[in-house]
């Protein structure tokens, strides 16, 4: 492998149903700032069937260059056309950096492509910079520069590493979904686009598709809530969530919750913020009745400001909190709203 | 049919993390359990064999010490236990771990390969989808159901807001998650059995068409610049305060802020 040979960072530009998730954009932006650190573009890789007019979505978000691979074998995400289709792409392009989301589709099409193109692939990461390898000079061991480190967190946010993938190329990350910003979208801005395919020939390892089963959700994400009410398990019950309900109408936010909640079965599973649920960086991040486990605040903690209410001091969430009251949230919530209402109105 | 599944001996996170000075994990000092997805994993095959009859191996990697968990496996009901342990395979990546795995799964005979979608150390979900890569078999993730029909197993797969039902010809390699079920316990004559039961042990020899270049510290092509203990944003303000103190104090910090 010469790496010299290895040129521009990639992005893999996720679609679902033919519309781009949050990631694909997301990632656009990280990889435009990586593109400008090291001088070169940002390629969106679009994979799908009938997918073509997304590309200008991703140009308007800063992709200076979109690939596009189309075909009917792509309708649905099956994990080998996939593969064979973003590693045929690597294959052809040889991009130094590739970037995948973190998501139940980037987190099996990633493995699979850095095992069949031999790279080294590192897991969930939650920031990435370019710099030296070693970080510091060490005697006697050449310090690489312009590499990616990829940083991420292991043992349930108990710990930080960061990771360089030095002596092979592309360097790859899967990418936490909410914690990379979008670059500010340019209207009619336009990328370059190059439409490849490598052909795809079923065999074993293409597995059917019996039946497709979505689930019905009309509630908002809450990655993209800028107010995020959040309840945990000092909440009580799952009629007592009608408090929080009230307070985020007024600020006009979203409620979302801790796992011991959804394992309580209070509230659904996609309202859950966490290490195994969604990570959010609201504006404004209401931790009520939630203790903050270590998983908890790994998935909250990047937050502008973040306010806790809960009834023992001692509760880790008062360690990250802005704004921490020790207080009863039977209390205090129905006041606030009250009091929040009154303001709204005055204005 | 025959099953093989892949388990790992991890750290309690819960026990608190130590490192050596390189910067990899000092497993050795850290109280251990076997990984909770893996144990799911485990389930699903004992409820197959159950249900459809089925010889299953456990097979782990790592140090001497994680016998253990194959012991616990074979008195949760597994029938056979491959520990693959050798100096030379340590410092291991994703990259390497799914090379030495693949390398001590191509001496057995299967139909399905079951490992956890991810273990609680590394968090990473690559080494299940690695392993089916140098197999060339397919690869169904994020599994939460699992059939077996004829010579095809059918697998209910977890999107974020769907599911897929897939059918894949065995054999076939699924990763599962902790929700999958609820593990069994070990019963106390499976106990007995499982001490007095047998472990294979392979090293580097042992393994099958795998090169050098592909295993342990030297074969991991990522690599480790820096780790240390999370460093957490300080604390802000604590108060105390009745509740109208506090709806005037929380408005009023939302005032400061421009939130309202």
């Amino acid at each position: 492998m010469n790496i010299q040979d290895y040129k521009g960072v990639f992005v893999y530009a996720q679609q679902v149903d033919n519309e781009l998730s949050g990631i694909a954009l997301e990632l656009v932006g990280k990889g435009k700032d990586l593109a400008k650190d090291l001088g070169t573009e940002v390629t969106a890789v679009l994979i799908g069937s009938g997918v073509k007019a997304l590309a200008d979505e991703l140009a308007e978000y800063g992709a200076d260059k979109v690939i596009v691979v189309d075909d009917p074998e792509l309708a649905e995400y099956r994990t080998e056309p996939y593969t064979h289709a973003l590693a045929s792409v690597i294959k052809e392009f040889k991009p130094e950096i590739v970037l995948v989301g973190a998501t139940a589709i980037g987190r099996d099409l990633g493995p699979r492509v850095s095992a069949r193109i031999h790279t080294g692939l590192t897991a969930d990461c939650t920031q990435l910079d370019i710099g030296d390898f070693p970080i510091n000079p060490i005697p006697g061991k050449e310090q690489l520069h312009n590499q990616l480190l990829m940083t991420r967190p292991a043992f349930g946010g108990n710990t930080i590493a960061t990771i360089a993938c030095p002596d092979f190329r592309p360097q790859m990350a899967t990418v936490r979904p909410g914690v990379m910003q979008k670059a500010p979208r340019e209207v009619g801005k336009k990328a370059v686009v190059v439409e490849y395919n490598p052909g795809f020939t079923p065999d074993n390892k293409y597995v059917e598709i019996v039946k497709v089963v979505k689930a019905v959700s009309d509630v908002a994400d809450i990655m993209d809530a800028k107010i995020l009410v959040s309840g945990g398990r000092g909440v009580g019950s799952a009629e007592n969530f009608k408090l929080l309900e009230d307070l985020a109408e007024v600020l006009g936010g979203t409620v979302s919750c801790s796992r011991a909640v959804v394992d309580a079965g209070w509230k659904a599973k996609d309202l859950q913020v966490g290490q195994t649920g969604k990570t959010v960086r609201p504006n404004v991040y209401f931790a009520i009745g939630i203790s903050g486990a270590i998983q908890h605040l790994a998935g909250m903690e990047e937050s502008d400001i973040i306010i806790a209410i809960n009834k023992d001091e001692t509760a880790p969430i008062f360690d990250v909190a802005d704004y921490g009251i020790v207080g009863d949230l039977n209390k205090i919530l129905p006041a606030l709203t009250e009091s929040l209402k009154a303001e709204v109105a005055g204005k | 049919m025959k099953i093989v599944v892949c388990i790992k001996q991890v750290p309690d996170t819960k026990g608190g993390v130590k490192f050596n000075p390189d910067g990899t994990l000092d497993r050795g000092a850290m109280l251990t359990i076997m990984n909770p997805d893996d144990k799911a994993g485990l389930e699903a095959a004992l409820r197959l064999k159950d249900q459809y009859g089925a010889e299953v191996t456990v097979v782990t990697m790592g140090l001497p010490k994680a016998e253990e968990v194959l012991r616990e496996a074979m008195a949760m009901g597994a029938d056979k236990g491959i520990l693959v342990t050798d100096r030379v395979l340590g410092g291991a990546d994703t990259w390497a771990t799914s090379q030495t795995l693949a390398g001590a799964i191509r001496n057995l005979e299967y139909d399905l390969i079951i490992t956890g979608r991810q273990a609680i150390d590394g968090d990473t979900a690559q080494v299940g989808p690695q392993i089916s890569e140098h197999l060339g078999i397919p690869v169904i993730s994020y599994a939460q159901k699992i059939e077996i029909e004829g010579d095809s197993v059918v697998v209910e797969r977890q999107y974020d807001d769907r599911y897929h039902v897939l059918k894949a010809k065995m054999p076939c390699l699924i990763t599962a998650l902790a929700e999958l079920n609820e593990p069994r316990y070990m019963t106390p004559g499976g106990i007995f059995d499982a001490y007095d039961a047998e472990i294979t042990v392979w090293g580097r020899a042992d393994l099958k068409d795998v090169e050098d270049s592909n295993l342990g510290l030297k074969g991991s092509p990522t690599q480790i610049a820096k780790a240390s203990d999370k460093v957490r944003k300080g604390a802000g303000e604590k108060v105390v305060l009745d509740p109208t103190e506090a709806v005037d104090y929380i408005v009023g910090k939302l005032k400061d802020k421009h939130v309202i």
